[in-house]
């Protein structure tokens, strides 16, 4: 399967670790990605708040240079991203009268969306079109007595009109299938499709702090080894700022965060530094030890 | 139809620890979950309290917690669940609000909350001799806000008010979009001004939960974005949440994408001393663990258009 594919700004930025390793996931499950390197950023739900149209504009710009290179489905692996761009998509493909005007705006650098392209995140395209069953044949390195706590984030699963529930409504369960497909074990607590904080954490500091604690506490009370996420602004919250939400509870959480293509990767045999998990500012050393992962 | 309701149980006064009770039941396709409780109160256990009466969702008194998602009890098909969720549904009182008994909470926070932000005209002074006409079309802007039923589902779920109980929470600001935006109100800017302060719209984590469970389609956190939009607009900037969306706009028309650092210190503000000096710490930690950004990222080759298409929209 060929896809368009928008990485996001955060990808290469603030979490380094995901895009290698998104890559050698996509490649060795046989997605190939032709990345839309004049793309711009979505505007992550926060540009809109001051320019709601220019987020429309700009969205549309990436569906139409995807749409130039003859593809009909854009992948991403930010969650963020997915529900900004599935929210654009929505909008636009809704009103054909508001797309003429959006795209009045794009025709003088040659471009216009017409309304073709189906928005899809890695987790989707794992399960709808890997699918679960050929998954489990590549596994080489099941992650067995690996205990995996789920963690959405809020793009991936709100509002579900937008993100297609109503055709797909397991598209809430596919991290928990997706960790069962590694072998590992699932594990159930109700932080699992809150919000992380992430969106306020230079706003109100202290919210989106509490939220990570509160998350990571309660996964590791039921007995999480690890979390996993599909949003790369979700682990620069609840990895990145862990070691402050535990100081502020008093008691060290520790409990390390993979991004999912790194779930994937390390059951499909890759090594440590192929998963770049050093990168991560929770220590990865236990579920590195636990899994049986090459170190280099 | 069969379904097991797991109903929480809890009175505060006894003071045990809440318990679920299961009651079996067989219910008609057409029960609500309403039904169903009615049903149990009436035969089984009428010690169940509980809060309904209209039964036809106008009057926003059931709301409660129906598999973990706030709820109107009189507008959910058992059906409906049990075909996608399975046969067993839980019932639990509201979240984010004191449990008086059962499925009762004392929603006094809650109104609270709506009375700060004013609800009521402010309109002009002296009285019109004449009833005031509106346009048509300011009024549709105003009906999903009009909408609201007071019926506490989404405070109930709000993902801020869990930690944060300040928080002035999407029904009271969905209710202030609705004065703000009233053409009958004439105090438009003292309200833009209030719902600026701390605690008020910048407080929202834009994490959708109100929209996704509203009964009424009121969808409040887009309200909560409008007013940020009009509160910029009217020139109340001097606050953290302007500047993080500002810092979005500027990063992108210099690069095309997010330049992390910049959006940071921007955000916080450069001459914000405290939170300049608490970065430090966390810019050390991602540099030792190789995840600092680019410090100096380059541009998309076609960042002319970009700038092109923010210059013609006027943003600036
Ligand atoms: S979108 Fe904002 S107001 Fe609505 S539930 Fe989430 S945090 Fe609360
Ligand atoms: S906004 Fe919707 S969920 Fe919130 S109180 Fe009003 S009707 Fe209920
Ligand atoms: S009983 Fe009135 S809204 Fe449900």
């Amino acid at each position: 399967m060929r896809y368009a594919f928008w990485p996001g700004c955060v990808s290469k930025g603030g979490t380094p670790e995901l895009y290698p390793t998104a890559t050698s996931v996509a490649e060795k499950v046989g997605m190939e990605l032709v990345e839309l390197d004049q793309a711009t950023c979505t505007g992550a739900g926060a540009l809109g708040e001051h320019d709601p149209k220019l987020v429309d504009v700009l969205n549309a710009r990436t569906f139409a240079l995807a749409e130039r290179e003859g593809l009909d489905t854009l992948l991403t692996i930010c969650s963020t991203c997915q529900g900004v761009m599935a929210a654009v998509n929505y909008r636009l493909r809704e009103q054909p009268e508001y797309l003429a005007e959006i795209n009045e705006t794009l025709r003088e650098e040659g471009l216009e969306y017409k309304g073709t392209l189906t928005v899809t995140h890695m987790m989707w395209a794992l399960v709808e079109e890997v699918g679960i069953d050929h998954l489990k044949t590549m596994v080489f390195r099941p992650l067995r007595g690996v205990k995996i706590a789920p963690f959405y984030g809020c793009y991936i699963l709100r509002p579900r009109y937008v993100l297609g529930m109503n055709e797909h409504p397991n598209r809430e369960n596919y991290l928990e299938k997706l960790i069962e497909a590694v072998g590992a074990e699932p594990v159930d607590y109700e932080g699992k499709s809150k919000c992380c904080g992430f969106p306020i954490l230079t706003i109100n500091n202290d919210t989106a702090v509490t939220m990570v604690g509160n998350h990571s506490s309660e996964a590791k009370e039921n007995g999480a080894h690890v979390m996993v996420t599909p949003c790369p602004l979700c682990h620069l919250n609840l990895d990145g700022y862990q070691p402050n939400a535990s100081s502020k509870r008093g008691n060290n959480i520790n409990l390390p965060v993979l991004h999912l293509p790194q779930m994937i990767g390390a059951a499909l045999g890759f090594n440590e530094t192929e998963l770049h998990l050093k990168r991560h500012i929770i220590s990865t050393d236990s579920f590195v030890e636990m899994s049986g992962i090459q170190r280099a | 139809m069969q379904a097991n309701l797991k109903i929480q149980r809890y009175d505060p006064e006894v003071g045990e620890e809440p318990r679920y009770d299961s009651h079996q039941l067989d219910l008609p396709e057409y029960a609500t979950v309403l039904d169903a409780l009615l049903q149990i109160r009436d035969d089984v256990d009428g010690s169940l309290a509980m809060r309904a009466s209209c039964r036809s969702a106008i009057c926003g008194s059931c709301s409660m917690r129906i598999n973990g998602e706030a709820r109107l009890a009189c507008k959910t098909l058992i059906a409906n669940i049990v075909q996608v969720e399975g046969a067993e549904v839980t019932i639990e009182p509201m979240g984010n609000m004191p449990v008086v008994k059962d499925l009762v909470v004392d929603m006094s926070m809650f109104w609270d909350k709506v009375q700060k932000i004013q609800p009521g005209l402010l309109p002009k002074t002296p009285e019109p001799e004449r009833e005031f006409i509106v346009s048509n079309d300011s009024m549709l802007d105003l009906a999903t806000a009009l909408n609201c039923i007071m019926c506490g589902a989404c405070v109930s779920d709000c993902t801020v008010l869990e930690v944060d109980k300040e928080f002035i929470g999407p029904a009271a600001l969905a209710k202030a979009y609705r004065f703000s935006n009233d053409p009958r109100d004439n105090a438009t800017d003292l309200r833009l001004d209030l719902y600026s302060q701390e605690n008020y719209i910048w407080s929202c984590t834009r994490c959708f939960q109100c929209v996704q469970v509203c009964p009424k389609d009121v969808a409040p956190m887009e309200k909560i974005m409008s007013l940020r939009k009009q509160t910029i607009e009217a020139g109340h900037t001097n606050n953290p949440g302007t500047r993080h969306t500002q810092a979005f706009a500027d990063s992108i028309r210099k690069t095309g994408r997010l330049d992390e650092i910049r959006l940071t210190v921007k955000a916080f503000g450069i001459t914000n001393i405290t939170a300049m000096i608490q970065l430090i710490p966390i810019g050390w930690r991602a540099f030792r663990h190789k995840k600092m950004p680019h410090l100096l990222p380059k541009s998309i080759s076609s960042i002319k258009n970009v700038r092109r298409i923010m210059d013609k929209l006027g943003n600036e």
